[in-house]
Order: C-alpha cells, then sequence, then structure tokens
C-alpha cells in the first residue's frame, strides 16, 4: 500500500473537465502524498487530499498568469514535489515549467476535449514534460506526444 | 426532469435560451437550468447561475436526461452516471469560448454513440425530442483506463527508484 510513503506529487489542473480529468488519474499516485492545486475551493470536497487554491488565470492576462507564477512558486517551495503532474490548462502549464526549474519530474495530460489537435497549453508544456501525453490515438506520434489511454 | 448547465466558465445564453423557448412550446415544466453569468432571462424553466460541487452532483443524478454545452467535466460526469445527454458546442466566433474545439469533442463522442450532438440552435429542438428515446451506447467507470493509469504509475516508479 505505502508505495512511495516520500514521493510528493503536486497535482494541477484549472477548474470544469480539467478538474474532472485530474480526480479521474489520481489513484495511478497511490502511496505517494499527493496534493492538489486548483482554482476553486469548493473542489476540496472531491478529493482526501490536501488542496491550494490559485488564481483562474488563461494565458490572454498577463496580470493574471504573473499572480499565478507567485501563487506556484511558493506552493512548489513549500511541497518540494517529485512529480508534477497536471490535465492543463495555464496553472498547469505554469506549474510544468517552475516545477521542472524546482527539479520536479513533469507530466502533461492534454485535455481529452482536444481531438483535433494538442491544445496550445499542451504544445508550450512539450519542452518542459518529461512525459507528455494526449487522450487521442491520432495525434500520437514521433514528433508528437505519447498515446497511453485515456481518463475513461 | 431535463437538468441544463453551461458548465462554470463563461455563459452560453445560446443554449439557454434555445430550451427556454423549446419549453414553452412543449408546456415542460420539468426542466431545471444552471446559467453561468447569463443575460438571458428564463420564462419557461428554472434557473441559478451557479451550484455547487455537491448540488451539481444531485442534479446530475436526479436528472432523466442532461443538455449541456460540449465541455468535458459534464460529459465525463453524465457517461459515469449513464445519463442521456444532448450537447450543443460553443462557438469561437460568438466569443462563447477561445477555440472551436468543442466541436470536435461532440462530433467525436456522438460518433461513437455516447451522447446526442445538436449543430447549432436551429438543431436543438430535434436533438430535444430524440432525447428521450435515446441510450448512451457505453458508461465508463468512475476512473481513467487502466493503461493510463499504468503509464502514470509506471512513472512513478521510475521517478521513486531514481532512474527518471
Amino acid at each position: 500500500m505505502a508505495r512511495h510513503s516520500r514521493l510528493r506529487v503536486l497535482a494541477v489542473s484549472s477548474g470544469g473537465g480539467h478538474w474532472v480529468q485530474l480526480c479521474r488519474c489520481l489513484a495511478a499516485f497511490e502511496g505517494c502524498e499527493v496534493t492538489c492545486v486548483t482554482v476553486r475551493r469548493a473542489y476540496a470536497s472531491d478529493v482526501t487530499f490536501p488542496l491550494h487554491v490559485v488564481r483562474d488565470a488563461t494565458r490572454w492576462s498577463p496580470f493574471g498568469v504573473g499572480l499565478l507564477g507567485l501563487q506556484m512558486l511558493w506552493i512548489l517551495l513549500r511541497e518540494r514535489p517529485g512529480i508534477v503532474f497536471t490535465t492543463g490548462a495555464a496553472p498547469g502549464l505554469v506549474a510544468l515549467v517552475l516545477g521542472r526549474l524546482v527539479g520536479a519530474r513533469t507530466i502533461w495530460l492534454d485535455s481529452v476535449a482536444n481531438a483535433e489537435e494538442v491544445s496550445m497549453s499542451g504544445r508550450l508544456a512539450r519542452r518542459w514534460a518529461d512525459l507528455w501525453l494526449t487522450q487521442w490515438p491520432a495525434l500520437a506520434g514521433p514528433d508528437g506526444p505519447e498515446y497511453a489511454g485515456a481518463v475513461f | 426532469m431535463i437538468f441544463v448547465t453551461v458548465g462554470f466558465q463563461l455563459p452560453f445564453d445560446r443554449l439557454v435560451e434555445a430550451v427556454d423557448v423549446w419549453a414553452g412550446q412543449h408546456q415542460r415544466d420539468d426542466i431545471y437550468a444552471q446559467t453561468g453569468d447569463s443575460r438571458y432571462r428564463v420564462r419557461h424553466i428554472d434557473a441559478s447561475p451557479w451550484l455547487d460541487p455537491p448540488q451539481f452532483r444531485a442534479r446530475l443524478e436526479g436528472a432523466d436526461a442532461i443538455v449541456a454545452h460540449a465541455g468535458m467535466g459534464t460529459i465525463l460526469s453524465a457517461l459515469e452516471l449513464g445519463k442521456p445527454l444532448l450537447v450543443m458546442p460553443r462557438l469561437a466566433r460568438l466569443a462563447e469560448t477561445r477555440s472551436d474545439h468543442q466541436i470536435a469533442t461532440a462530433r467525436e463522442f456522438a460518433a461513437r454513440g455516447w451522447l446526442l450532438a445538436a449543430e447549432d440552435e436551429t438543431q436543438l429542438p430535434e436533438k430535444l425530442q430524440e432525447l428521450a428515446g435515446f441510450t448512451p451506447s457505453a458508461r465508463i467507470g468512475g476512473r481513467a483506463s487502466e493503461e493510463l493509469l499504468g503509464c502514470l504509475r509506471s512513472f512513478t516508479d521510475r521517478v521513486a527508484s531514481g532512474r527518471s
């Protein structure tokens, strides 16, 4: 049961579908110390893990992204995760980049909502992701993300 | 009871209005809508801008059918509950979202018979009629596929043993 009792996982997503998809994956980190980061306090009732709330910024708001970056950096420096796992979007990208800079291994799971092309955040995440995943086989390839199943 | 939801980010009055008008034409008094920051005043259905997650869950569970934007949160929740779902995609050109990804989502899931999709508000009434007799072709479990969980577990194992 205590697979990796000391390995810390920071699981990050924005709201709505990104959060639902994140929750559906958390069973993979059983035995780790999981902490969630999302954008709505009310989501705390969906999980049994500690939860931090950050600003719900999009890439279209430089001020919001700046504030989000400061919040995320503070969380990363306190939590010191070994793994940052995210289902997007902007908060996930920020966590992935900053997480990598502070030494975490990173996983980007592109939302299943992106059936035709990898999301813009997903494309930006590419060079910061140790594991870069799509949920659509057609989008996977040698120059693209890896496909390893979906959230359902 | 039909539960209508537009998600928690942006309003989607094109959907709310189309359902409201349909409800008036068909004298339906069993429709409840979560409308977000809406400018449209509903006349024939009950509505509230926001629901917290437990209330939202209760509305989904209590519904005979669900009508929504083509957002993944609602789609996955409806599939997990085995509820008939009709979606209408948000469009970027109407500023209902920032990209047209919901069009592909609606098409891909409808092609599998997992939900019904209306292209726009003009197609919505006929799809609403269809919804009563629709059963989704599959029901999903409460978590990600074993393939995906396995991939995430093996990555975690590699990190834990210092090999990644």
